[in-house]
């Protein structure tokens, strides 16, 4: 089912979790909503789900304004950020829950309701447990219960809240290819919360960024990671390295260095590049000037900390890892891939990207590929 | 045992003589205070044989005052496990104003003296009030009658069963009924299959302890009560006229049930905090 958000705010007491708030979801797809802590995920999430009633705004359900529906004629299936699951009962009694509670005229048989939990069981792989309580599973299998559950409602709309925030890493990226297997073989409309940038990057067809209430991007992943309309957003969603510029006669300076990058704007700005979208320039071309001030391992490159200019401003590149530059004082280097937002009174202008080609604009849904510029060679 | 570890321990518990010393204080206190009256109470029951205290228990009096003591625990009980539930819910779930005001009403039993909390009663239905010969025109009576003893009963005890279930609601929070609700359960299902089995020990806990109150409070219920005997004497007012007569063995016999219910109480509860526990 369509899911439209239009206009919405919510206020506790002086506080306001959401300011008018506008997105549109259609049937079938997966909605990551990524924000940092306290930016009003789980108010949304509670909202759609007819917890919470918003103080400006309504929330529909295909055509129709879901204010006049209950809690329990909604249909959303709910995984909540702690799982809720009910102690006093088993895996299967907590799954069937939701069936076992319709009123007679609706509720499948005894034996259908027992089928189709241990179907749900078995789909989130935990065939053999039924019979346990809640504290008897780990994490992560309680975790799959409070999904399975959720399910068993056949919902309009599944609402995971932050599904694997409490996980550790190995568990969290199992469980979110097995997420993304459940969504493609059931196609329910999925909204989930995550502060975990790469969960929301791999999973969703399309990503809201949302900060202080308020949406600041809507977009596939690829959008909003190659083209942030934001500072936030380029700030908050992958790494990122920025310098206070200014362009002048097409050229972007910084501290009075030409930066060898060229711009038609005019005006100060904010350049935003990425670490591994630099490229090391040789001595004496158009380019950054960066004192070497600290040197890290990753995984699969090294890490740089640079310290620019005469302001000292702090940037991280990356470079390969038995590059010689590693061993260096003085670094010079170029980003390959850059956003310049507009400061001062330009502030509303639209960023600039150079660098970056939008491959996948709007993926279909399951669209998980990604596309990375080449690091520096 | 290594230097430090000595230094560890001796900072973090008392030497081995001031434990025992705490040990033995406690335990003399509790034989003086506790095990002496107790074994009191039993001996001057059984003083004259099983078959004297099987008299004085099945005296037509003391059957009376028995079946009193039932009858009210029977009647306020109850409605305090819907009141205690009911406020303890709207404490535990809900904001609203007023909140911390109505906690302070919840508590008022406890910090009032139980006398003034009958003589509350006499005020309000004595026959120098409005309302005592109003109803009494329609032939209700509320002083020195059951009712009064049910409403004063009532009053001491309701503490008990919210006061122990509000942390408990508290700690578990509203995700599980909003889970609940969002599968479909109406606001009763919901109750019915996730709050009251949440919150079932608690009750019970609750229940136990207004209950050995109701059968055993004394100083409201003796206000109200008028102490006519064979009709509005409880166990513990039976008890104190059987004491003032010098009947001691029949008083002590009587009280010998009250204790019993005192232990039994207690083995309950115990029997819950350990249930708790897992
Ligand atoms: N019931 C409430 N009463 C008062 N303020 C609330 C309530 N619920 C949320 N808030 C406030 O609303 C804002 C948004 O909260 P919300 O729970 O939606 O954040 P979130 O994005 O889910 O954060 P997190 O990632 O930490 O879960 C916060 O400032 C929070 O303090
Ligand atoms: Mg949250």
């Amino acid at each position: 089912m369509d899911l439209g958000i239009q206009n919405v705010s919510k206020a506790f007491g002086a506080t306001a979790a959401l300011r008018d708030v506008s997105l549109s979801i259609e049937t079938g797809e997966l909605v990551a909503l990524l924000g940092p802590s306290g930016s009003g995920k789980t108010t949304l999430l509670r909202l759609i789900a007819g917890l919470e009633t918003p103080s400006a705004g309504a929330v529909f359900f295909g055509d129709e304004e879901a204010s006049r529906r209950s809690v329990q004629e909604r249909q959303v299936g709910f995984v909540f950020q702690h799982y809720a699951l009910f102690r006093h009962m088993t895996v299967l009694e907590n799954v069937a829950f939701g069936l076992t509670i319709r009123p007679r005229h609706s509720r499948p048989s005894k034996q259908e309701i027992e089928r189709r939990a241990l179907d749900l069981i078995s789909l989130v792989q935990l065939s053999g447990l039924e019979g346990r309580y809640p504290q008897q599973l780990s994490g992560g299998q309680r975790q799959r219960v409070a999904l399975a559950r959720a399910m068993a409602i056949e919902p309009k709309v599944l609402l995971l809240d932050e599904p694997f925030g409490a996980l550790d890493a190995q568990v969290r990226k199992d469980l979110r290819h097995w997420l993304l297997e459940i969504h493609e073989r059931t196609h329910y409309t999925t909204l989930f919360v995550t502060h975990d940038q790469e969960e929301a990057l791999e999973l969703a067809n399309r990503v809201v960024v949302m900060n202080e209430g308020q949406i600041v991007q809507i977009g596939t992943p690829d959008e909003v990671y190659d083209h942030p309309a934001v500072p936030f957003v380029h700030r908050f969603i992958g790494e990122s390295s920025e310098l206070p510029v200014r362009v002048e006669n097409g050229q972007i300076w910084f501290d009075d260095c030409p930066t060898g990058l060229a711009s038609d704007r005019a005006g100060s700005g904010l350049l935003f590049f990425r670490p591994h979208q630099v490229e090391i320039a040789p001595e004496g071309s158009r380019c950054l000037a960066a004192r070497v001030i600290g040197s890290r391992r990753l995984a699969g490159t090294r890490r740089l900390e640079l310290s620019v200019g005469q302001s000292n401003r702090h940037v991280e590149i990356d470079v390969p890892l038995e590059h010689p530059v590693a061993q260096k004082q003085v670094v010079f280097f170029r980003p390959k891939v850059w956003t310049l937002f507009p400061t001062g009174d330009k502030e509303q202008a639209r960023p600039e990207t150079v660098g970056a080609k939008l491959v996948f604009p709007r993926s279909a849904a399951g669209g998980t590929l990604r596309h990375y510029e080449p690091s520096v060679s | 045992m290594t230097d430090h570890a000595i230094m560890l321990r001796s900072a973090l518990t008392e030497t081995p003589t001031v434990q025992r010393w705490l040990i033995a204080v406690a335990l003399l206190f509790l034989a003086f205070f506790l095990f002496l009256p107790l074994f009191a109470v039993f001996s001057e029951a059984f003083r004259n044989g099983v078959g004297a205290w099987w008299e004085a228990i099945i005296e037509p009096d003391a059957l009376a005052a028995i079946r009193l003591t039932l009858l009210v625990a029977a009647i306020s009980v109850p409605l305090n496990m819907v009141f205690g539930i009911a406020a303890a819910w709207a404490i535990a779930k809900f904001e609203f104003r007023g909140k911390a005001f109505l906690i302070t009403l919840i508590d008022l039993p406890f910090s009032v003296s139980p006398v003034i909390s009958g003589l509350v009663y006499v005020l309000l239905f004595g026959s120098g009030s409005l309302l005592g010969p109003w109803l009494k025109s329609y032939g209700i009576e509320i002083l020195f009658a059951v009712p009064g003893i049910v409403l004063a009963t009532i009053f001491v005890t309701f503490p008990f069963v919210a006061r122990e279930l509000i942390p408990v609601m508290q700690d578990q929070g509203t995700s599980d009924e909003e889970a609940a609700l969002s599968l479909g359960a109406s606001g009763w299902q919901t109750f019915r299959h996730v709050t009251l089995p949440n919150i079932r020990w608690g009750l019970l806990y609750g229940v136990l302890l207004c209950n050995a109150r109701a059968m055993g409070e004394f100083g409201a219920v003796s206000v109200v009560s008028g102490h006519i005997r064979g009709l509005t004497d409880t166990m513990p007012l039976h008890i104190e006229i059987l004491y003032n007569e010098y009947n001691f063995a029949a008083a002590f016999a009587v009280a010998s049930l009250l204790v019993g219910l005192a232990l039994v109480t207690l083995v309950l509860k115990t029997a819950i905090e350990l249930r708790f526990a897992d």
